[in-house]
């Protein structure tokens, strides 16, 4: 029964102070060094299906991480008990664990001259996502549905509209001195309708808004019509013949091809030697037009954060540059593993060494819309969305499902399904023949409309 | 009472009136069945990566779920923090799904009989940090002894003990000690400018012997190089519609994804499913039978009791091609009429369960494997897979070669580079022409995903021929 007690007594105690406390611990008990992350969300999400409320979830949830270093090895523990008890079990695991791993020169945490935060406000909370009355809540997610059903006579079913919101506060302190934290906040509005034709074939797809403030979401009314009018241009999808056609991939779908670019410039990737980039940094590796960026750095962006998973500030790197290798993005280890800079993308959970994160990543857009690309095509595929995750980082293969319309003329005109389209990440970034105007960001990795020439449609 | 149920009672120091107390205050708005989720769960990870370990961690997480289904209604709410006032307040948070007056939660509390499928001696989570380690050393040296082409090696090893409590209305008690231990190797060949992967892995609900007697590092460690060494020489994977056979194993993901997602009665009960209206159809050729399996011992995919306190069942879902059944977990057996199958599971007590698979393989046939590939004109041999996923309502599925061959006039050539194979689940299996005599299961690794929640699952096939699948290669 102790252990309740101490619980409800921690419940309000500044995470800060959570955090500190766990470093200063670990520190007394003969780290050489520390960091610790307490995190803290509350989460709220109902779905609506048929006009029926299908599940309302709410709750909360905190978690605290540790990671200890003994001169050059580390290890970690992470906890969801608050209790003195707890702690002192976290801690104590921690220091029996940094005894067994090996030396390793590059562990540690950042240099003590790069720490630090992003000042200024970078609009991430807002706490109107939680202004809402849970039956407006409701009442939002039933309101995307209605508006896909209403939208054509042939949405005859639906896994339902949803309404999602979240908070969460971060905070990271580090035996350096550094102390940081931000909160975020997020909503998000989904619709996911069901269209069915005379024939009894049926197509799903879907469509959301999301944002960090309820007063940036776009209408539900607006989500379910867009998922609507994607989910009936599906109907009657058939195959066709294996060929080389160019591929136009919708900016949703270019982003899945984008966050392939990020694994491979990725520290992790590169120094393990796992990426069809390692060597090429300075290198022509794609098109004249190709520009990537990331940036963590952008107000109220997806992927920003006033500071990295090892409290590095944040910053906004040129990635590749009309087509040259400019940047790997990198945390404290890769970078000193390679001889470089960390690029402030330390991405940080609760358990382990960090990994890599984006910020904002996307690529420049171009100067023509999505339609005078497709209408600039004789024969090609417009690819709506991929299924499977066929590729390999380390020779760039790249093959995977694709569903999509058919372009003919420079008209879009009959739906393609259960076809693959392959080819090489490495020809593909040469291959990228138009880039749309049409960037926007639905999440952190946004890319927009590309047409990529050369792969292989495998069909009938 | 189980040791387990100790741990919920003894440390957090629950009693069965509280239990009463909190499904009474689920069910205050009117709820019809209300069950409280109760997990404890320990983790270790370790991982090898240039010839050091570099990483090791542990943690604990704990929580309790409140779920109360009023009709379709799921209410659901969770805590980590079993305090009592913090119980009750997701019981009431959850309660609100319903508007009606409180109904009275049944006084007696049935223990569920289990089944005892983990013969696991002392769980690996008990067992010394430093023979976890030697085993992520051995991978390590295994891989690179293989061949000096081996130039990056990572090793990982994790395991897990969860402890479940679940309690419900309808007098459900259950409770569960849920081992799970996994090894993984990922390798890197370097041959001049070319580079390859290779990657393998296995477990179960095991100890660490397992991994000294049955399933050793070296064997892993040998089997992810082996792959990375021949994908170097791999040549571009032919475009279009062609014969494919399936390796014995885990090609059986070709099950999980083709039909096992869309016979999961939640889709089935709303009509989203492609094989919604096909139980007594004919939806494979006559040499197939499938099952799900929760009932294996030792299986990654096996569990005594589901996240619902319900005992697992072996459930035949196709018999001789023949569309025989749903997996159900308690709201859609009730809902559609449907014995509850034991498949209603969950990823922690943050997540509301739902019906998902366990083990599902499909029984062994009586062709050798040798004759089936021999058969072949040109086609493509796949024996290892990275993925796969499936459009449950269009029914399209794919699945990803990381290890394949071409078959040219009944004999295995080349090796090719990755590929994805495309198919249409109800159709799909009608096109099984041979099913082999040798049924196997996978190793251990695989991991299911469905509306953001990852449960451990299994799979398992014999070497089968498709007569027709599209291969999603570059070579015509």
């Amino acid at each position: 029964m102790s252990a309740n007690t101490e619980i409800m007594s921690r419940a309000e105690v500044d995470l800060r102070e959570i955090a500190g406390d766990v470093v200063a611990r670990a520190m007394n008990g003969g780290a050489t060094a520390a960091d610790a992350i307490v995190r803290e969300a509350t989460e709220f999400s109902t779905v609506v299906r048929m006009g029926e409320v299908e599940t309302l979830k709410e709750a909360g949830s905190r978690g605290v991480g540790l990671r200890v270093f003994q001169g050059k090895r580390a290890a970690s523990t992470y906890s969801s008990d608050f209790s003195a008890e707890g702690i002192e079990r976290l801690v104590k695991g921690a220091l029996d664990l940094v005894r067994v791993t090996s030396e390793d020169p590059f562990a540690g945490l950042p240099d003590a001259d790069v720490v630090g935060s992003l000042p200024g406000d970078l609009k991430l909370y807002y706490n109107d996502v939680y202004s809402l009355p849970p039956e407006d809540r409701i009442d939002y997610a039933r309101r995307a549905e209605q508006a896909a059903r209403d939208e054509d006579p042939r949405i005859k079913n639906s896994e339902g509209g949803g309404f999602d919101a979240t908070t969460g506060r971060k905070v990271l302190v580090n035996s350096l001195g550094f102390v940081g934290d931000y909160q975020r906040s997020y909503c998000s509005i989904t619709a996911v309708p069901i269209a069915q034709d005379e024939k009894g074939g049926m197509q799903r797809d879907y469509w959301y808004s999301a944002a960090r403030s309820l007063a940036r979401l776009e209408s539900p009314e607006s989500v379910g019509r867009e998922a609507a009018r994607r989910t009936v241009r599906r109907l009657g999808g058939r195959k066709v013949p294996s060929t080389k056609v160019p591929i136009v991939l919708d900016r949703t779908i270019a982003s899945s091809v984008l966050g392939c670019i990020f694994e491979a410039a990725s520290g992790d990737s590169i120094y393990r030697q796992s990426s069809f980039l390692v060597g090429k940094l300075g290198e022509k590796i794609g098109g004249e037009n190709i520009t990537v960026v990331d940036d963590g750095t952008m107000p109220g962006g997806f992927g920003t954060t006033p500071f990295d998973g090892e409290g590095v500030p944040t910053r906004k790197t040129i990635v590749i540059e009309k087509g040259v290798l400019k940047s790997y993005l990198l945390n404290t280890y890769t970078a000193r593993k390679l001889g470089l800079q960390t690029t402030g993308n330390a991405a940080r959970g609760l358990a382990g060494n960090p990994g890599i994160g984006s910020g904002n990543f996307y690529l420049q857009p171009g100067p023509h819309s999505q339609q005078q690309i497709i209408a600039e095509i004789k024969r090609g595929f417009f690819v709506t969305e991929f299924l499977g995750f066929g590729v390999n980082l380390v020779t760039g293969d790249f093959s995977r499902g694709a569903t999509g319309i058919w372009i003919e003329d420079g008209e879009l005109t009959f739906p393609v399904e259960e076809v693959t389209i392959a080819g090489n990440l490495k020809e593909m970034l040469n291959n990228i023949s138009e880039i749309g105007s049409d960037l926007e960001f639905r999440s952190s990795t946004a890319c927009p409309t590309l047409r990529i020439d050369g792969m292989t449609l495998a069909g009938e | 009472m189980t040791q387990n149920q100790s741990l919920f009672f003894q440390k957090f120091g629950i009693t069965p009136n509280d239990l009463q107390r909190y499904l009474a205050e689920a069910l205050s708005a009117g709820g019809e069945y209300a069950d409280l989720y109760f997990e404890y769960l320990t983790s270790t990870s370790i991982s090898v990566d240039e010839g050091m370990v570099k990483s090791a961690s542990q943690g604990i997480s704990a929580g309790c779920g409140v779920r109360v289904l009023a009709g379709e209604r799921t209410g659901y709410a969770h805590t980590d923090d079993l305090a009592p006032e913090k119980i009750l307040r997701a019981a009431r948070t959850a309660a609100l799904i319903a508007r009606g007056p409180g109904q009275q939660p049944i006084q007696g509390f049935k223990d569920t009989p289990v089944h005892q499928l983990y013969q696991v001696s002392s769980p690996s989570a008990d067992a010394d940090i430093a023979a976890k380690l030697e085993l992520v050393m051995r991978a390590d040296r295994a891989a690179r002894a293989y061949d000096p082409r081996i130039v990056q090696v990572r090793g990982g090893y994790a395991d897990e003990l969860r402890q479940i409590l679940v309690i419900g209305s309808d007098g459900t008690f259950a409770s569960d000690l849920q081992p799970m231990a996994r090894f993984s190797v990922v390798c890197i060949a370097k041959d001049g400018d070319n580079s390859a992967r290779g990657q393998a892995g296995g477990g179960g609900r095991v100890g660490l012997d397992f991994f000294n007697s049955e399933k050793t590092p070296e064997y892993f460690a040998q089997d992810a190089s082996r792959q990375a060494i021949i994908q170097l020489d791999a040549r571009e994977a032919p475009a279009g519609e062609m014969e494919v056979v399936l390796g014995p194993g885990w090609p059986g993901i070709l099950l999980h994804e083709a039909i096992g997602h869309g016979l999961e009665a939640d889709f089935n009960r709303k009509g989203t499913s492609a094989f919604s209206g096909l139980i007594g159809k004919r939806v494979a050729s006559e040499k197939c039978t499938v099952v799900d399996n929760g009932t294996l011992p030792s299986r990654r995919g096996s569990i005594n009791v589901d996240d619902e306190g319900s005992p697992t069942q072996n459930t035949v879902l196709i018999e001789k091609g023949i569309l025989k059944g749903y997996l159900s977990d308690k709201l859609s057996s009730k809902l559609m009429g449907l014995p509850d199958t034991g498949n209603g599971r969950r990823e922690s007590y943050e997540h509301i369960p739902m019906p998902r698979m366990t083990n599902t393989y499909m029984l062994a046939g009586d062709e050798a494997p040798e004759d089936i590939i021999r058969s072949v004109h040109r086609g493509v041999y796949a024996v290892n897979f990275g993925g796969g996923q499936v459009d449950i309502t269009s029914g399209k599925f794919v699945f990803s070669a990381s290890e394949a061959y071409m078959i040219e006039n009944g004999q295995i050539t080349a090796p090719l580079k990755n590929c994805t194979l495309i198919g249409n689940g109800p159709d799909a299996l009608t096109k099984v022409s041979m099913v082999g005599n040798d049924l196997q299961l996978d190793e251990g690794v695989g991991t299911c995903g469905k509306d953001g929640q990852s449960v451990p699952v299994g799979v398992g096939i014999p070497t089968i021929k498709l007569d027709k699948m599209t291969v999603g290669g570059t070579a015509s």
